[in-house]
């Protein structure tokens, strides 16, 4: 293992580590002003985003099949199907798709 | 003040662990998914899983590879994390007011273990929820990610070239998953926010760094939404 990876991956473990545990140890919340509790609790839909977007046009060798993919992922999403379901579901569908194009 | 540590009930852990089993299973496609991810990104097999083992969490192991894949900075690298992980302090919070009180060295134990999936399937245990139920969740998806990180480094190359190209979608599909539900529960806040997420990090990926990029697009869409929801009230 090269050093200087076994530093970084340390780093994230820790920079991770911390957030999960800071409030559970240590923080009240209670007294945070309600925009900023507000703001934090918006984090997670703009991070999903921001994951999602452009990433995924650039996640198969054409924007198009990046694109089909995301459409069968949120249709079988929005049945309701289980995170698995969704993913192996999108990888199927998208294989069986690259097979017959 | 510290309270005495209640011996971790092995009734709540085995509760945990069944109830984590979802997750673990859900895990294991995106866990396959990363460690041939890594292995294409030239990270031995021991850095993948040491990774796997120290960081447990998906998006940042995702964008720490892209970011790797680019010559990113070491130091860009694990702000980038910090950034995309800053998240879970909500969470923490969250689980925080609803935990059963157990000593601060059992809880910076099981806080290890708050992905976002383990504290979904955690927070919605009815209050107040048992500290070995949030670890045995965690646990079970812990052992998941770790074990498949592994596995997925070393099967990735002997599976079919095809499916292989299609599994790059697997991540991403996944965070559709798990946008959905919320989009179907709450409807346009949630449309809005991943929007402008998605659309500021188009925006700056042109001129920024991935990790950068991203943490530049969701502070702008937090502080833009906060702006459109206070115009609208007042």
């Amino acid at each position: 293992m090269r050093e200087e990876f076994i530093w970084m991956i340390i780093g994230m473990g820790l920079v991770t580590y911390i957030p999960r545990i800071l409030p559970l140890i240590a923080l009240s919340t209670e007294n945070w002003p309600d925009w900023l509790r507000r703001m934090l609790s918006h984090v997670p839909y703009a991070v999903l985003g921001a994951l999602i977007f452009p990433g995924i046009l650039y996640a198969q060798e054409t924007i198009w099949y990046g694109m089909l993919g995301g459409v069968i992922a949120f249709l079988i999403a929005y049945t309701g199907a289980p995170l698995l379901a969704v993913v192996a579901g999108t990888i199927l569908l998208l294989t069986g798709v690259h097979i017959i194009t | 003040m510290e309270q005495a540590a209640p011996a971790p009930n092995t009734n709540e852990l085995r509760r945990g662990l069944s109830a984590g089993l979802s997750i673990a299973f859900g895990y294991m496609p995106v866990a396959i998914a990363f460690g041939l991810l890594a292995g294409s990104t030239g990270l031995t097999v021991y850095e993948a899983v040491l990774m796997s083992m120290l960081v447990f969490a998906g998006a940042a192991q995702y964008m720490a590879l892209s970011m790797i894949a680019v010559g990113a900075g070491m130091i860009e690298i694990v702000l980038a994390t910090f950034i995309v992980n800053f998240r879970h302090l909500l969470m923490s919070a969250s689980i925080n007011e609803r935990a059963e009180p157990t000593s601060k060295r059992y809880r910076a134990l099981f806080g290890f273990f708050l992905t976002d999936e383990v504290f979904a399937v955690s927070s919605v245990h009815k209050e107040p929820v048992p500290g070995g139920y949030i670890l045995g969740t965690g646990i079970a998806a812990y052992s998941s990610w770790v074990g498949f990180t592994a596995v997925g480094y070393f099967t990735g190359a002997v599976l079919p070239a095809i499916l292989q190209e299609s599994m790059g979608i697997a991540l991403y599909a996944l965070f559709i998953a798990l946008l959905v539900p919320s989009i179907k529960d709450a409807g346009r806040p949630v449309v809005v926010l991943a929007l402008l997420g998605g659309g500021f990090n188009w925006i700056y990926a042109f001129a920024l760094d991935t990790g950068w990029a991203i943490m530049a697009a969701v502070i702008t869409a937090v502080v833009v939404y906060e702006l459109l929801i206070r115009r609208r009230i007042t």
